[in-house]
């Protein structure tokens, strides 16, 4: 009792609670200035797509709504494709992905063989040097091979994924020795001892692999930009790039429709997943 | 003797190796010989140059200019970024009004294709038109050409990348804060120290793992993100806003002088590999750490 008396009288106590209290107001607005500007692109282009060209830079709490940006969008250049394109990628991509490198992980996690440590190493290279960056070589490659232009050589350098081959080497290796020694026992083959015991223990891993693959190679750019050159191939990222160079005098309500239809179906699956996503990324992330 | 555990391990391995030799190792060193070689042209084959495409690299201006921008670049996305992405765990790791939303609102541009972004930000910096010269012009101030003059180019593109990777980095240091101890926290209440003496004596050499984890990911972004660049600028106006990964594209593919290209790629290999020594040796120590 005598204590908050004592507070109550002292006004250099009153004025530090005074202070702590202005600092968490500032703490507190400073969070959502950022977070605002954070989403103002995003709540642009929103804005400009679901209104008419006129609202463009007017904001009006109630200008007409309008679906007609996305209609004339999608009409004036083959998005329809583009998505088919691209979910045919990631499809693609990520089933190559998990199958190559879960042998490979479970090779390195649980057999032994000469080469090993070497093997591994020149794996965790692509860490660094990825096939992103040799450009010209790969283009070379795809032309000897005769797939210059179709979708298989997008997906094609990013199948054999050394990350994919770390993270699933990494929590093959938790798997506990006597599961795996009681299925020998038992007379599982190797790949039934892969199927059966490695494969569900890493089902948390592949799914955080599989958020990060599929939004890396939705949004990937440079790669399918060099290697497509029709409607039939090219992912969404290039078709929206070309869309919106080409100099016809395009709107930009119709640009930032074409943004969010490119953007969208992953968007709303963060915005609904958005833990999963988050927890993939980071668990993807810290190696 | 060859054992059965051998070849169950090399034929496992066997597809994935040959595509990462394939596409990454072979390309990689097929890429070092191609630079000292001349780009065949029309019915001239190739023609072995020594290193005649270094020695015109060195003397390149726009080479110059393009390595001069992407450390500029690097200088300003990997601080930048690391500071911001740290204000926004420290905002966002502890009971906050609306923390749903502000992780949200921060990790949102993450998922977005930057080149679909790089159209709405190409408006935000439309001249005189754009949301920067709207609000420049409340002030009364001039419209600016932001993407449209070398002495703004660069700094316009490098926004775009900070604000597309900050809320990537903040979920890193999100978990590096969680794992703090809490009666450090309380500890520290109880003799009075200040926020700002808590965070520089206990934070920031707590979280210094992850700081270095983040600057090395922020780094190699800093060489591979180049995307907005192809809808914003094109590495204009006069080679303004150019970085190296885009000059490579634009001397392989616009100019198909794909040795020149190749030589350009080994700066880029051996930058990487430079990066890739340093983490190894930034996280052996982080394991001393421990």
């Amino acid at each position: 009792m005598t204590s908050v008396t004592i507070d109550r009288e002292n006004p250099s106590v009153l004025a530090a609670a005074r202070e702590i209290r202005l600092d968490r107001v500032l703490f507190v607005t400073g969070a959502w200035a950022l977070a605002l500007i954070w989403l103002l692109p995003l709540a642009y282009a929103i804005w400009t797509a679901f209104h008419p060209p006129a609202y463009e830079t007017r904001f009006e709490l109630f200008a007409p709504l309008t679906l007609d940006n996305f209609v004339r969008a999608w009409n004036a250049a083959p998005f329809a494709r583009y998505f088919l394109n691209t979910i045919l990628l990631v499809t693609m991509v990520l089933t190559a992905q998990l199958v190559l490198c879960t042998l490979a992980a479970f090779a390195f996690a649980r057999l032994e063989f000469p080469g090993k440590n070497v093997l591994f190493a020149l794996v965790l290279l692509q860490l660094m040097v990825m096939p992103d960056i040799l450009l010209v070589r790969n283009y070379a490659t795809m032309s000897a091979l005769g797939l210059v232009d179709t979708i298989l050589a997008i997906g094609l350098p990013y199948f054999a994924s050394g990350f994919a081959i770390f993270l699933l080497r990494q929590t093959f290796k938790t798997v506990p020795k006597e599961l795996d020694e009681a299925a020998r026992v038992e007379g599982c083959s190797l790949l039934g001892l892969l199927w059966r015991v490695y494969v569900p223990l890493a089902k948390p891993t592949m799914l955080a692999f599989g958020l990060v693959s599929v939004s890396h190679h939705w949004n990937n750019f440079l790669w399918p930009l060099i290697i497509t050159s029709s409607v039939e191939t090219r992912p969404l990222t290039v078709g929206l790039s070309i869309f919106a160079t080409t100099d016809s005098g395009i709107e930009w309500s119709i640009i930032n429709a074409a943004t969010l239809i490119t953007s969208g179906p992953l968007l709303i699956g963060f915005l609904l997943f958005q833990r999963q996503f988050v927890q993939s990324f980071m668990r993807a992330g810290i190696k | 003797m060859i054992k059965r555990e051998w070849i169950h391990a090399w034929l496992l391995l066997l597809p994935a190796l040959v595509l990462l030799f394939g596409f990454t190792h072979i390309p990689a060193v097929q890429t070092f010989i191609d630079s000292f070689w001349s780009t065949p042209r029309g019915r001239r084959p190739s023609t072995f140059v020594g290193w005649d495409n270094y020695a015109r690299m060195t003397a390149d201006p726009v080479f110059l200019r393009v390595m001069t921008n992407n450390l500029i670049y690097a200088a300003i996305t990997i601080p930048a970024s690391i500071a911001i992405s740290l204000w926004m765990a420290l905002f966002v790791h502890r009971r906050i009004m609306g923390l749903g939303f502000l992780r949200m609102a921060y990790f949102t541009p993450t998922v977005l294709p930057l080149i679909a972004v790089a159209n709405i930000w190409l408006f935000f910096y439309l001249p005189g038109f754009g949301l920067f010269d709207q609000i420049r012009g409340l002030f009364g101030l001039r419209p600016v050409n932001w993407i449209g003059q070398p002495s703004t180019a660069l700094y316009s593109i490098t926004a775009v990348t900070v604000w597309n990777q900050a809320g990537f980095f903040m979920i890193f240091f999100l978990a590096a804060l969680q794992t703090i101890p809490e009666n450090l926290r309380e500890a520290a209440a109880l003799e009075g120290t200040s926020r700002w003496t808590f965070f520089w004596r206990v934070t920031w050499p707590l979280i210094m793992p992850t700081t270095l984890f983040v600057s090395v990911n922020a780094t190699i972004n800093a060489f591979r993100m180049v995307d907005h660049v192809f809808v914003m600028t094109q590495g204009g106006p006069n080679n303004a806003s150019a970085l190296l990964l885009y000059y490579i594209y634009d001397q392989g593919f616009r100019f198909w002088d794909t040795a020149y290209a190749a030589t350009l790629t080994v700066v880029m290999v051996v930058i990487l590999a430079i990066i890739g020594i340093g983490q190894f040796f930034l996280l052996d120590r982080r394991v001393h750490y421990r």
